[in-house]
């Protein structure tokens, strides 16, 4: 792996083009540059790793039982890409990819990236785009305080600086990502006075269904083995029903309600998480068409057996395609890498089948129990669309949800675009990463309708701000400067 | 807001010196903007534009914006993507951006 700091030394074309070197990112670039295809790995964070293995090559932590041995499994995954020919260019934000005629001829891509300033377009013939996932946003009064923060940003602290919350730190929210944050902070030193559990009850019976499949799950034992350790040594309070962060100027306190009981506990952080849903920006942006995952609840992009979407030429890889994990998202990310170089006339068809049969059922077996999982922590309604009307819901516009409610219902509001018109929802910095999958919940609430047809957020590019000098700074083509000076 | 695990076999090498708001304060090398104001207790970082509320890093994963500073200068960084770099001048982003008009610009 060559890396690249500087956009001015990036190739002028590459075969393939992957964008973020999480665990997918990073088996694709791996298997495609294995098979002669020249390949630019793209990532804006400063080593690879993506978010589950952060830091991996780097962290400070030496006490390899802190974080366990999934996220240590991650050097192995960097390593093979490291002994690749793929050029790799940290600290490199991708902020567009658009169909093009290429330079060398044919139908391509060119691909937006900046680093230090500068930015920079190169082509591509094949982009596998593997942006993860986020965590699902979980709007309570008072989120928005200084000392709120998701349970996964202090993970990426732990891991990457080996830092621990100080104070009485509070958890809450649902999903396996909640436990192991609680038991990886608890080994850290951490002092969590409580871990709230938003999980909805009547989820267990919908789940039940997918218990056989889950009982063969590699999931079973360590998720048992988390659930225990968590509530033998952490203060647990289950079946809660409400949540508010209150303090002056930061959170101090969490209002918790359970049914009808209410209690305080006093703290000085809190962290919150309830899943985790494909990153749909870069792939929206890109064109890719995205379906509603009822189960799931969220938008995945539309994808053929070998994560092609919908735009030909463009594959997902990772969590992105729809959450799988770690391990899933290294084996999706092979499959792309494949079928890239079989469409790129690398190897042919048989030769792609041939490779990608084990890794199929690989991934087969790392996604079993995985339904279970979604079934189970699906996040109550109350945590999808908030019900106090004070609730900020677009963090960066400070609309709230009782804003969105009343316009909805006053103004007969279909979608999530027009209400961007009405009330400036999704339009601020984050670009609606952090109130898209909200907005539109309530809207289908309003409305009595799926979010399927309520619909998400139209994305464009820039995906990712880049300053008007850097624009301005394009090497222009003379079709670009024909169409502009007279 | 955040102080480091304890972890004897954890490499210690040389500080890097920063300033935030004009305050003296050190982090660790490989430290990200934003973690190393985390690891220095600084909870605010910036103002919201809209109604001048304070905010602190929330995702740390390029995500949500909230970890907004002027960097050198240079407003509307994430700190969470930018490595801390000795003698960086880090500071608040107040609200929104005010437009300068300068002599000699008509227009």
């Amino acid at each position: 792996m060559n890396r690249i700091d500087d956009v001015a030394a990036l190739r002028d074309a590459y075969d393939l083009a992957v964008v973020g070197a999480g665990p997918a990112g990073l088996a694709a670039a791996a298997t495609a540059s294995e098979l002669g295809l020249s390949v630019l790995l793209a990532d804006e964070n400063p080593t690879p790793g993506g978010q589950i293995y952060r830091s991996v090559t780097t962290t400070p932590i030496q006490r390899r039982a802190v974080l366990g041995e999934d996220y240590w499994a991650g050097q192995a995954v960097v390593d093979r890409c490291e002994r690749s020919s793929a050029d790799y260019a940290a600290r490199t934000t991708v902020w567009t990819v658009g169909r093009t005629e290429l330079v060398a001829g044919g139908e391509g891509f060119e691909v937006g990236v900046s680093a230090g300033g500068q930015a920079r377009l190169v082509d591509a013939r094949r982009v596998i785009l593997a942006t993860g996932a986020l965590e699902r946003p979980m709007p309570i009064p008072g989120w928005t305080l200084p000392g709120v923060m998701t349970a996964g940003a202090a993970q990426i602290a732990l891991k990457s600086s080996g830092l621990v919350p100080e104070g009485r730190v509070v958890l809450a929210g649902c999903g396996p990502l909640l436990y192991l944050l609680a038991s990886q902070l608890e080994a850290a030193g951490a002092n969590i006075v409580a871990v709230l559990d938003t999980s909805d009850r009547r989820h267990a019976l919908a789940a039940a269904a997918a218990v056989p499949d889950f009982l063969r799950s590699p999931y079973l034992a360590k998720g048992l083995r988390l659930v225990l350790n968590v509530r033998r040594k952490l203060r647990f309070r289950g079946g809660v029903t409400g949540l508010r962060a209150e303090g002056d100027g930061r959170v101090q306190r969490v209002v918790v309600e359970r049914g009808a009981a209410r209690e305080t506990l006093a703290c000085d952080m809190l962290l919150l998480h309830q899943g985790v849903i494909p990153n749909p920006n870069m792939t929206s942006a890109v064109g890719c068409e995205q379906a509603w995952d009822d189960e799931q609840r969220c938008w995945t992009p539309r994808l053929d057996a070998w994560f092609g979407a919908s735009v030909p030429g463009i594959a997902i890889a990772g969590d992105g395609a729809g959450i799988g994990g770690a391990e899933s998202a290294a084996l999706r990310g092979e499959v792309a890498a494949l079928d890239a170089a079989h469409r790129i006339g690398r190897i042919d068809e048989a030769e792609r089948d041939r490779r990608a049969a084990p890794v199929r059922s690989a991934l087969q077996k790392s996604m079993r129990g995985r339904r279970f999982l979604d079934l189970m922590y699906r996040p109550a309604p109350a945590f999808l669309a908030p019900q106090d009307p004070s609730t900020i819901v677009c963090r960066c516009e400070e609309v709230t949800a009782g804003q969105l409610r009343e316009t909805t219902r006053r103004l007969g509001v279909q979608g999530p675009n027009q209400m961007k018109t009405f009330l400036r929802c999704g339009m601020g910095p984050c670009q609606g990463r952090l109130c898209g999958s909200t907005v539109t919940e309530i809207i289908a609430e309003v409305r009595g309708v799926s979010p399927a047809e309520v619909g998400a957020y139209r994305l464009r590019p820039p995906v990712k701000p880049i300053t008007l000098g850097e624009l301005a700074n394009l090497p222009k083509t003379d079709a670009a400067i024909k169409a502009v000076c007279r | 807001m955040f102080r480091p695990m304890l972890d004897p076999g954890a490499p210690a090498g040389a500080p890097l010196r920063f300033t935030f708001d004009g305050v003296v304060m050190t982090a660790r090398a490989g430290d990200t903007v934003a973690a190393a104001l985390l690891a220095n207790g600084v909870a605010v970082n910036r103002e919201t534009p809209v109604s001048g509320a304070p905010r602190g890093a929330y995702c740390m994963m390029g995500v949500c914006f909230e970890c907004l500073v002027v960097i050198d200068g240079v407003g509307n960084r994430q700190g969470c993507l930018v490595p801390l770099e000795d003698g960086m001048r880090i500071e608040t982003q107040h609200g929104a951006r005010q437009a300068e008009f300068r002599e000699g610009i008509e227009a």
